[in-house]
């Protein structure tokens, strides 16, 4: 049976059809969800994509965090749903607090798009286990508010149990504390990464095809190996 | 029947004898509510006008001449009201009817080659052209200049958002932006201003609608200091049956307006209008550069699509310069129907607006709808989907019983305000032949020819004077500007900036994609406007067929100073009468463009500067060509040949300014036909994959091209100069001219005869000049110098950080990884910055005049260097220079010496509008 990965359309997300097409290719079968409706339509994971959700006013991922289908996830969420944010997705899951900490204005104040390398730090999680820890991977970083931010002994916390799950190596592209480029949840099934991994999943169009573990990653996990 | 979450007021006034579901619409406005004093009541009919012909009117101050005047009182057998008058000088400026233009614009379709491809053409929002049995594509680049120089970020953003509303007009999915930027002298403090914020401004709107940014140009000129060039170029595919038009067919349909509310914003760009109408210069009433909201043109986008897909609309308009006034006037004059509107209808931003205010606004984010009345219900449906106002603002009336066109009525709280011919507005405008002359100094600029000019001979100073060049801001790396735009975004980005062309696939089934350039140049059109404008052509072309992509479609945009001014006039003209002859020479048509004059700073013009786009066909991308050379393994490597010919053309070039601040003499010559067989050959050559890159030579020369194809992913390359460029200053001149039809290409180890043998049954001139050099580290020119890649990047990418980032040099660089297809984007460490590299003392360099430039005799057309010269470069003894391994040491940082982007928009000043 092949797993059904629902990818969110918030007003103003902007790579939902590139999430769905990783999904694809990854070999599972994208679910289209929209913001509006909270029903998950039986998938057995959630992508919330990039962009800027409701234009990213207020505050990125504020607004959104609200929309009924985001009651629904947190829920899941906290039942063990695999859900993995990427960029303004990250943000969102930070606003509606299953990941800690936040995102904010990048310290040189840029927006910026570039190749970035990773170092896997956690192959333990939903969304990694097809990597080794420690592995290098590259993949495309684009972001103005991806400055990983948060106190002190939250980021000690999460150091200590793990959860940071990349980190940024060979220059950090926009300030995050720590170079993290990703968390995830206690559990290990809720991951938020600002760079992202669907724009690097095809020879054509991306830098590498290392974004594609991501994906194959939570398929192994939904059918029994160890998250 | 305002969709918007926001309260809606009911109102009893609305209007008579319209269609059911409209009927409902409340008006934004409150109808009811009391009306501010002394304005309401004092609203100028059409009543009114005809009972008080003698009435002064502002025609002056807004723009209009006497004549005009008279002839609107001859078509309208009266005076206008306020709001006809507003309407009237807007759509007769410059920027809406092309009036100094057109004359010479005709020639785009007059010379145009045939195509079958061509669905819609010039006079529509953007041309359109088929790419397959199913699918189409749609372009045009469009200059924002003056906004972008009063307020940068806004005027940059909203120059995006306004053509990305244009290609979605014609149906199409918005799929990729390019900016063409142009600015004053670098090292200006003005530029520290108006550059950051324009790239802000079209990263900041492209971003956030998810548009990937493939490509542009950034430019440094003093002459553009005082009026800098912010074009932008949308790409958009549609499926040829969702092909979209602007007529307003139908009687008994109703118009729809939807998206954004109206505002005071940028009301027809004529300040004047405001401040001629009104007395005492209330500050609200001010006219101000627009504000976007690229949030509500995402939904926009997306509403629309949705429209069009469930075929919900009739006829469909963007709201651009001239805003309600343009759609409504251009919707009804396409069907030759008339239209009854209520004006009270219209969401304001801000209740006190008056119905002339209202007509001229240019609020971004809006879209003109003609919907079938049973369809309505469904079209406010969606805009209610995605959180768009969508509001019924009048319906489609009938043409006179006698054929002759319907009229376009606008009432205003029951006041009629607006009773004109709608054609009247669109096609009856004023058309000048205006005066036209060479400029009285050309003879004197093309005969100081910069062939002249002391030039390096010893190889110290050529070594200094290529890092000198590439390190110089219109050669240097441009990843500072290209990194601030998205370009991943939608998944389909096969080529972006520094490459050649921006790629996209626009079929995940079949590969098929397109491949897209935007070139200008002004210092050549300045010294010859008409071959000027050909090079321009040449080069965009040129930088289409390196990918292996077959162009079919072309769009331009002419930047030029006041029509006003016989020289400017005579430029123009020549350029156009260029871009046509090109165009028809190379078989391919202009799809559509824009004009935007009077961009100068008092009685000094810009460098006419038109801005010309080529799109190419890919039929697979997983054909199209890179620019850099290949890592091989094992010490493989492929071979470099030089196609075309290289003459002594040094006029006009980025050597002459940068080292001489030199403008003068005539541009390189161009020859279309060359450039036509050179693209069939490249196309050739990459289907069958002969071609591991090819990059265009343009500004800079050879020199500049070897440079960008070594740093993009880190390779070296040991090149020969040919025997009969041996000795003086030939080699720096086979280095740095600039002349055209030229193509740096590597080819892979057992291509070499076959490859060769194409070029010769083309007729097309080539030379092999050396090897790529994987694991030297180095750029050598044998006999010449040897440059390591990290004394070359650090050159070529220090500068742009440098002038408008200091902070950020010092960041930590990423290092180098070779990973195959990888776009490099990390700059490296920048231990050395460029202002290290000594500038040359002219004292010191042998300066060695030719008097005579003429082009050198070419050395039996197509006459390869002796295979002697490949072993020769071969020979042990090269690296060291460079330590550690190659592939780590450089991962090039983004080079792209010419590639990079900007936006555009509506000029405010005049001229604009879509060439008709």
């Amino acid at each position: 049976m092949t797993a059904r990965v629902g990818v969110v359309t918030f007003p103003g997300s902007l790579d939902d059809g590139d999430a769905a097409r990783a999904v694809r290719i990854a070999g599972a079968e994208p679910v289209r969800l929209w913001h509006g409706d909270p029903a998950l339509h039986g998938v057995d994971a959630v992508v919330l994509p990039g962009g800027f959700s409701y234009g990213d006013y207020l505050r990125c991922g504020a607004i959104a965090r609200f929309a009924p289908v985001m009651e629904t996830i947190v829920d899941a969420a906290r039942g063990g749903l695999p859900v993995l944010g990427i960029c303004n997705g990250f943000q969102i899951l930070c606003e509606a607090h299953l990941l800690p900490g936040a995102l904010t204005r990048n310290q040189h104040l840029h927006f910026r798009n570039r190749d970035q390398f990773l170092r896997i730090e956690s192959a333990g999680t939903a969304w990694t286990n097809a990597f080794q820890p420690g592995q290098e991977v590259l993949i495309p970083v684009k972001n103005g508010e991806g400055c990983y931010v948060a106190d002190p002994a939250t980021l000690d916390q999460l150091e200590g149990e793990g959860r940071v799950v990349a980190r940024y190596i060979g220059g950090n592209p926009n300030g995050s504390q720590r170079d993290i480029a990703a968390i995830t949840n206690s559990a290990g099934n809720v991951v938020g990464i600002m760079p992202h991994p669907e724009h690097a999943v095809e020879e054509l169009t991306g830098p590498s095809l290392d974004g594609l573990g991501f994906f194959t990653s939570v398929l192994k996990h939904l059918v029994g190996a160890p998250a | 029947m305002t969709t918007h979450p926001d309260p809606v007021r009911e109102t009893p006034e609305v209007a008579p004898a319209q269609p059911r579901a409209a009927a409902d619409v409340p008006p934004a406005a409150p109808a009811t509510g009391p009306a501010p004093a002394g304005w309401a009541e004092d609203v100028d009919t059409v009543p009114r006008a005809g009972g008080t012909p003698g009435e002064l009117q502002p025609y002056a101050e807004l723009g209009l001449r006497d004549d005009e005047y008279d002839r609107i009182r001859h078509i309208l057998g009266r005076r206008p009201t306020q709001a006809e008058l507003a309407m009237y000088s807007i759509m007769w400026s410059e920027h809406c009817s092309y009036k100094s233009s057109k004359v010479h614009l005709r020639q785009f379709g007059e010379k145009a080659p045939p195509s079958d491809r061509l669905l819609a053409g010039i006079g529509e929002n953007a041309g359109v052209v088929r790419v397959s049995d199913e699918l189409a594509v749609t372009f045009k680049v469009e200059s924002h200049n003056h906004p972008s120089f009063v307020e940068p970020y806004q005027g940059a953003a909203t120059g995006v958002g306004g053509i990305v509303r244009d290609i979605l007009a014609m149906g199409a999915r918005p799929v990729a932006v390019m900016d063409p930027l142009r600015f004053g002298a670098a090292d200006h403090p003005d530029t520290a201003r108006v550059l950051p914020g324009v790239v802000a401004g079209v990263g900041g709107y492209g971003n956030c609608l998810g548009l990937p940014n493939i490509g542009g140009e950034v430019v440094f000129d003093p002459c553009y200091q005082g009026n800098p060039l912010v074009n932008a170029l949308c790409l958009g595919v549609l499926p040829v049956n969702r092909l979209q038009n602007k007529a307003a067919a139908g009687p008994g349909n109703v118009v729809v307006l939807m998206g954004a509310k109206t505002g005071r914003d940028g009301i027809g760009g004529v300040s004047v209008l405001a401040s001629a109408t009104f007395d005492e210069g209330s500050e609200e009433r001010r006219p101000s550069v627009q504000v976007g909201d690229p949030f509500m043109e995402k939904l926009l986008i997306e509403a629309c699509l949705e429209l069009y897909d469930a075929e919900l609309v009739v006829g469909i308009q963007d709201l651009g310069g001239a805003g309600l006034t343009c759609a409504l006037t251009e919707t009804a004059a396409a069907a030759g129907t008339g239209m009854r509107v209520w004006l009270e209808r219209v969401p304001l931003r801000e209740p006190s607006m008056e119905p002339h205010e209202i007509l001229a606004s240019e609020s971004q984010e809006r879209m003109l709808l003609v919907v079938e009345p049973e369809k309505l219900d469904a079209v406010l449906k969606t805009a209610e989907k995605w959180g768009v106002w969508a509001t019924a603002i009048g319906e489609v009336t009938p043409p006179a019983p006698d054929g002759q066109p319907g009229r376009l009525v606008i009432t205003w709280r029951d006041h009629l305000v607006v009773d004109v011919p709608p054609g009247s507005l669109v096609d009856d405008g004023p058309v000048y032949a205006r005066p036209m002359r060479e400029p009285a100094d050309l003879i004197l600029l093309q005969a100081d020819r910069a062939e002249t000019l002391p030039r390096p001979a010893a190889p110290e100073a050529l070594r200094e004077t290529v890092l000198r060049m590439i390190a110089s801001p219109n050669l240097a790396d441009k990843t500072w500007v290209t990194e601030q735009y998205d370009r991943y975004v939608l998944g389909n980005t096969v080529l972006a900036q520094p490459e050649d062309s921006g790629v996209i696939r626009i079929d995940e089934r079949t590969g098929l994609g397109v491949a897209l350039s935007v070139d200008g140049n002004g210092r050549y059109a300045r010294l010859d406007p008409y071959h000027g404008t050909k090079l321009a052509l040449a080069e965009a072309y040129r930088n289409v067929v390196v990918t292996g992509a077959k162009p079919i479609a072309v769009t331009n945009c002419l930047n030029f100073g006041s029509p006003e001014d016989p020289g400017v006039m005579w430029q123009f003209a020549e350029a156009v009468r260029g871009l046509a002859d090109g165009c028809a020479e190379l078989g391919i048509p202009v799809t559509g463009g824009n004009v935007s004059f009077y961009n100068q700073t008092g009685a000094a013009a810009i460098h006419p500067t038109p801005v010309v786009g080529v799109l190419g066909v890919l039929d697979d991308v997983a054909n199209r060509v890179p620019m850099g050379f290949v890592p091989r393994p094992n010490g493989d490597h492929d071979q470099l040949f030089l196609l075309g010919e290289t003459h002594v053309e040094l006029s006009g070039s980025e050597w002459a300014w940068v080292t001489h601040e030199h403008l003068g003499g005539v541009p390189p010559q161009v020859d279309l036909a060359h450039e036509r067989a050179l693209g069939e050959l490249l196309a050739e050559a990459a289907r069958v994959g002969h071609l591991s890159s090819a990059h265009d030579l343009s500004d800079g020369g050879l020199a500049q091209s070897l440079v960008e194809s070594c740093l993009r992913r880190g390779v070296g390359a040991r090149i020969a100069v040919p025997e009969r460029f041996a000795g003086g200053s030939m080699p720096f001149v086979y280095l740095f001219s600039e002349s055209a039809g030229r193509v740096l290409v590597s080819v892979p180890r057992g291509h070499e005869k076959a490859f060769t043998a194409l070029c010769a049954e083309r007729g097309v001139p080539f030379e092999l000049i050396g090897v790529t050099d994987p694991t030297g580290g180095a750029l050598e020119v044998h006999g010449q110098f040897r440059i390591g890649l990290d004394e070359l990047r650090a050159a070529h990418t220090a500068t742009l950080p440098r002038l408008f980032s200091g902070a950020e040099v010092a960041e930590v660089p990423a290092p180098a990884t070779g990973v195959a297809g990888a776009v490099e984007a990390v700059p490296l460490p920048v231990s050395e910055p460029a202002a290290e590299v000594a500038p040359v003392d002219p004292a010191s360099v042998e300066s060695e005049p030719i008097a005579s430039a003429g082009p050198i005799p070419r050395a039996g057309a197509a006459e390869p260097v002796a295979p002697g010269a490949d072993t020769a470069a071969d020979a042990p003894g090269a690296p060291e220079a460079t330590a550690g391994p190659v592939e780590a040491a450089d991962e090039p940082a983004e080079p792209a010496a010419e590639a990079t982007r900007s936006d555009s928009g509506a000029d405010e000043q005049p001229a604009e509008p879509d060439q008709r």
